[in-house]
Parts: C-alpha cells; structure tokens; sequence
C-alpha cells in the first residue's frame, strides 16, 4: 500500500546540498507495524513527513493506495492526508484553546461531517482511549500522557489507514510512554498500518518489522523473528 | 469543511486570543464610532442651521434695489448711474399676483431714542402689520402695528425688550409716547422674539408703520421688500413677477435684484454638508489606518499560530481553507467592531441628544453604510496578506516551530 521508489530528498543549506534521503527503496504493507530507528539526523523524521505528505521528494516516486502522490495537487494531498494518514507528534500539537473534545473532533470538520455526525463518533474515541471524563479539559489541564491520546485520538478519528508517530515517547515518562505504545499497538491489532519513529530499541523489538537509517539510507530493514 | 463550522472555529480562536481580540475591536468599533458621531455632528448642524433659516420665515422672495452685478464696481456705478428708488408703490404693485399671499416693505436707519430723561441710539425699523406674520415674530404685550393704508404716517411704535428695559426700566411702557427724532411714537406693543433676524437684533429695535420711517429716515426708498409666497414651488414664479413688475414700473431698466430665502438656505445647507462629508472622510480615513493595526496584530497572531497552522494541514486543511479560516476569522472581528461601533456611536449620538436637544444628532444613512462596508472591507483587506502567509507556511517548518 506504501511504496517508495528511488526516494530522494534533499535541502539546500547555503552552499551545501544536504541528503536527507538518499536512494530509499521500500514496501509496506497494510496492517504493518514498523519501526523506525536510527541517530539523529539520519532523516527518520523527514521519511515520515514525505509518507504524510508533508513533504516532498526532490525525485523518485511515491505511491499510496496505488495512487502517485507525486502527482497530485495540493488539494488532493490534502484531502487524501485527511482521509489516510493520521500523525502523532513527539510535542502532541493540541490546541490550547480547544477542549480534549474539539481538539479530536478537528479532521472530521475538516472532512466536511456534520456535528450530529461528528459527536457519536468522537463520544466512541473518548471512550477507547479512557478519556470520557476528561472531554471538556483543555490540554494545559491534562497529564502527558493523556495528552497523547487525545492526540492519537485525533489522528485516528477518520480512521485513517496509516498511523505515523514521530518518537511519540519522547515527551512522556516511562509509565505513560509504555501506555502510549500499547495503545498505538492495540489499534495495529485492529488493522491500522503503524510507523513509529523511535529511539528505544525495546520498542524496536516489539515491531514486526524494524528499520535502522544511517546518513538518509535504509541501513537495514528486518524482520522480527519474535511476535508479540 | 462547513461554513458553520469554519465560522465556530474562527469564533473559538477570537475568544482564545481575548486581548488580542479585544485591542482590535477597540481600535474597529472607535473608528466606526467616530464616524457615526462626527457625521452625526455635521449633520445635525446642518439640520439645526437650515431649520433656523426656514423659521426666519417659510417661502421668502427678498426684493432690494440695485441690480447685483452692479453693486461695487458694476457698468452704471463706473457711470455715476444710482439705481432708481424702490417705492412703496412698488411694493404695492407686487401685491397683485395670486401666489403673493403676504407683502412686507422694509425701511431700516438710526435714530436717537428719548423717553423723559432717558437717551439712546435706536435701530428703527419701517414696515407694515404684515412683518409680524411673514417673520414670525411674536408679541410679549399690546398690539403690533395697526392695519392702515402703508402711505399713512401713524406715531405708533412696537419696541424690542432690551429697549423696553433700558428705556422703561421698571415703569410699563405700552401706552407711553417716545421721541424718536423730532416726533412723538406712542407705544403699543413690545416683541418678544429674541435673536437676528435680516442681521437685526430683534431686541433692540423700534419698530414704526413704513411711511412714517421714509418721513422719519428723509428717504423715498425701501431698503427692501418681503413677499411670502403661497407655496415653495410658487417662489419662482414670484421672483420672476417681481422682476417684470418692477422692470416694467422702472422703464424697462431692470434695477432689483431678488433673492429668496431658499438660495440663502441652500448655500448654508452645501457648506454644512461639504462640512460633514469632510468629517466623515477624515473619520473614515481613520478607519482604514486602523487596518494597518488590524494587519500588524493579524501577522503576530499567524506567527504565533504557526504550529496550529502547520498541525491543520497535517490534519488535512489545504492552504485554501486555511486562507478561508483566516479571513473568516478577521471578518467576524469586523463585524464585532462594526457592531461594537455602532453601539459606542449610536450611544454617544443619543448622549449629544439628551445634552443638546437643538442638535439633532442622528448620523446619516450613508455614513453608516459607509463605516459599514470601510470597515469591512479593512478588515478584510488587511488580513489579506497575513491569511495569505499563513496558508503558504511550510507545514513541516510549522509543526517543528520555525
Ligand atoms: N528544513 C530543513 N532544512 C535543512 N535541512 C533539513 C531540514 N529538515 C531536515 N534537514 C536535515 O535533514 C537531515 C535529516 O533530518 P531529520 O529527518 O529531521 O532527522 P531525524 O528525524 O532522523 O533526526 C538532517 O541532517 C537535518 O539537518
Ligand atoms: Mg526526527
């Protein structure tokens, strides 16, 4: 469903040409768990960005669901990034002013649904991320952990078939971080394709499927021999 | 996305960012105000100025002596030509036409006034009874002058109240006989009617019957002739019948001018208007450099909304609806500030009113439409550019805090 060909990303940083990406070739299919690991600056968090649009190749080929991304407008891109694609972020990217509630609800007004839609929908992702009692706080009165799944929440409320968390960890404690993973992994479970980007080679381990990147390169890409 | 929802959103984000909120509608809603109450100033003023003018007498044709061109430096001045008089049976012709429904001659000189021991100077005014109706002046006490052929000389006076008091002090003066002049005025009335009136004050004058102020002021002219006519629509046919009139009694020479009130009046209604237009413009030119206000704070608020901006795209927003949400969000805070302005200026209006009952401060319709739609289109405008900036942000930049 993913498929990366010949992937090159490049920045322009005064004089010099920095590879970001540099020749990626991959395959992913639906319903993967992937891990994504590798030292900082080894273009990790830029793979993820192009896989959500956010990005663009400087060359090479992108398909998605079949379709060449890279021939699509800004328009499509957007709508089909509302429709496939859900991001977790490492800083969470609530809105302040916006309750737990609204700040879930954001991708389905964007989507064009209704609120009479919209409410039983996000009533059911309060639900499953144990958040019913916390629907009209706002970010700032919420722990870290809940935060981030408000954020997962949110990414997940289109029911998108890709999940792409950049260090989803990275904010949290160990505890919290553990039920963030867990979280991430039980909606792998229901069939969701889920990349996440991280620096814990524990959570390394728990994925099918694990990828190290060293200098914008796929070092090596492996298979898990343990299943959960 | 829906309208409604895109409107909610703007709403939430104007509410989340109060004192931000809350210094633009200020500077909106003042702006809008000061239109609204400069306009309303203007043009009560004008209302207030025109109103004056009609009350001096409705439908006026003034007829005076001398051609208007040639008053100064004009052919028949350069040829030591004097206007022929303008007599009182002039005056009297101009009586003869249907939509002529009141004639007032017009005599005005300086004369010392004595009572018993008592002296002054004295404007003194010749007319006919008719003047009291044509002005609309009004008696304090007695009678005013008497219903008699205009050729006839009575020694009877009406006096202003200053001279009443100055003259009279505490004695009553109706039925006393004054001196003006050489001659003997008995009292019969005393105006009540205060202020200017064809640049006299009404309080300080004495008023005699015409034929005894020719006698009194040694003079066979008029100074001017009043004619009420029947209606507005009938000035000009009685300005032209005047003008005929007195050529045709003058021997062809055409040597009057005549006025009506209405010219008067509509000179003071252009100025006054000019005058709230002017206002207005400034006020509203004002009010477009409040935009300028509007899009500095709009361009903070997108650099502090960079990484809202950049998650909305991540979310599936394209740069169109984020130039949407945006704009919406300014004009929903345009027309808070309108409204917010309208309540500040339809308020202050209301405060003049009660403090100053004459001016009817009440701001025209098209300086509301007009604050209306500058202030919109302000806002609008000015957002322009930051709503623009906003939907090109680089969503990856954006999320990272660049
Ligand atoms: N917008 C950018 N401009 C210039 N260089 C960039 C930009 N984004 C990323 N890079 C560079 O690309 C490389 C990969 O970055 P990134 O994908 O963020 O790495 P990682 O997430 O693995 O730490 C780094 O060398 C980084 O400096
Ligand atoms: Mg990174």
């Amino acid at each position: 469903m993913i498929k990366l060909e010949k992937i090159h990303r490049n920045f322009q940083v005064g004089e010099q040409t920095v590879h970001a990406l540099d020749d990626i070739n991959l395959q992913i299919s639906q319903g993967e768990y992937l891990s994504v690991m590798g030292p900082s600056g080894s273009g990790k968090s830029t793979l993820l960005n192009l896989i959500g649009m956010l990005d663009h190749a400087t060359s090479g080929q992108y398909y998605l669901n079949d379709q060449n991304v890279t021939e699509m407008n800004e328009q499509q891109e957007a709508a089909a990034r509302n429709k496939h694609i859900g991001f977790v972020f490492q800083a969470f990217h609530l809105i302040p002013r916006l309750s737990a509630r609204e700040n879930i609800e954001l991708p389905l007004l964007l989507a064009g649904i209704d609120s009479e839609q919209r409410r039983p929908k996000v009533d059911q992702a309060l639900q499953s991320m144990n958040l019913i009692d916390r629907a009209h706080h706002k970010p700032d009165q919420l722990s870290g952990g809940q935060r981030q799944r408000v954020a997962i929440a949110r990414a997940t409320i289109t029911e998108p078939s890709v999940l792409l968390a950049d260090e989803p960890t990275g904010n949290l404690d160990q505890k919290s971080g553990a039920d963030v993973i867990q979280t991430l992994e039980s909606l792998n479970d229901r069939g969701i394709t889920l990349i996440v980007v991280t620096h814990d080679s524990h959570l390394g381990k728990r994925s099918m499927r694990s990828l190290k990147m060293v200098d914008g390169r796929i070092e090596s890409d492996k298979l898990a021999d343990n299943t959960r | 996305m829906l309208s409604s929802d895109i409107i909610l959103y703007g709403w939430k984000s104007l509410k989340g960012y109060r004192s931000r909120t809350i210094l633009m509608l200020l500077a909106m809603s003042i702006s809008v105000a000061s239109v609204l109450l400069l306009t309303a100033l203007g043009e009560g003023a004008r209302r207030y100025v025109t109103g004056e003018f009609a009350s001096l007498g409705t439908n006026m044709v003034i007829v005076l002596p001398g051609k208007s061109e040639t008053v100064g430096m004009g052919l028949s001045t350069m040829m030591g030509v004097t206007p022929r008089d303008l007599t009182l049976d002039d005056a009297q012709a101009l009586t003869r036409h249907p939509a002529v429904t009141r004639i007032a001659p017009l005599n005005i000189g300086a004369v010392e006034v004595s009572w018993q021991n008592r002296k002054r100077e004295v404007t003194i005014m010749g007319s006919t009874q008719e003047i009291l109706e044509l002005r609309h002046w009004k008696l304090l006490a007695g009678q005013f002058l008497p219903k008699t052929d205009w050729d006839r000389a009575t020694p009877v006076c009406v006096i202003g109240k200053k001279i009443r008091d100055e003259i009279f002090g505490a004695h009553s003066a109706i039925g006393q006989w004054i001196r003006l002049g050489d001659n003997r005025y008995r009292v019969l009335g005393i105006l009540a009617s205060e202020g200017r009136s064809l640049d006299i004050d009404v309080e300080d004058v004495v008023i005699i019957p015409v034929a005894s102020a020719q006698s009194l002021l040694n003079t066979p002219s008029l100074f001017r002739i009043l004619i009420e006519t029947r209606s507005r629509e009938a000035m000009q046919t009685v300005v032209d019948f005047a003008i005929g009139t007195i050529k045709q009694r003058h021997h062809g020479e055409e040597d009057v001018t005549v006025v009506t009130q209405d010219a008067v009046i509509q000179t003071f209604d252009k100025i006054l208007s000019a005058l709230t237009y002017a206002v207005g413009g400034i006020a509203a030119i004002s009010l477009a450099v409040s935009g300028i206000l509007i899009m500095n704070v709009m361009l903070v608020a997108v650099s502090q909304r960079t990484a809202e901006i950049g998650l909305l795209k991540a979310l599936g927003a394209s740069s169109q609806k984020i130039l949407i949400l945006i704009l919406t969000e300014a004009l929903q805070l345009s027309l808070l500030g309108v409204v917010v302005g309208f309540i500040l200026g339809l308020g202050g209006c209301w405060g003049i009113r009660l403090a100053l009952p004459a001016l009817q401060a009440y701001p025209p319709i098209w300086a509301m439409l007009a604050s209306f739609i500058v202030a919109i289109s302000t806002g609008l405008l000015f957002s322009l550019l930051p709503a623009k900036q906003a939907s090109k942000l680089d969503p990856v930049n954006s999320l990272q805090g660049h």
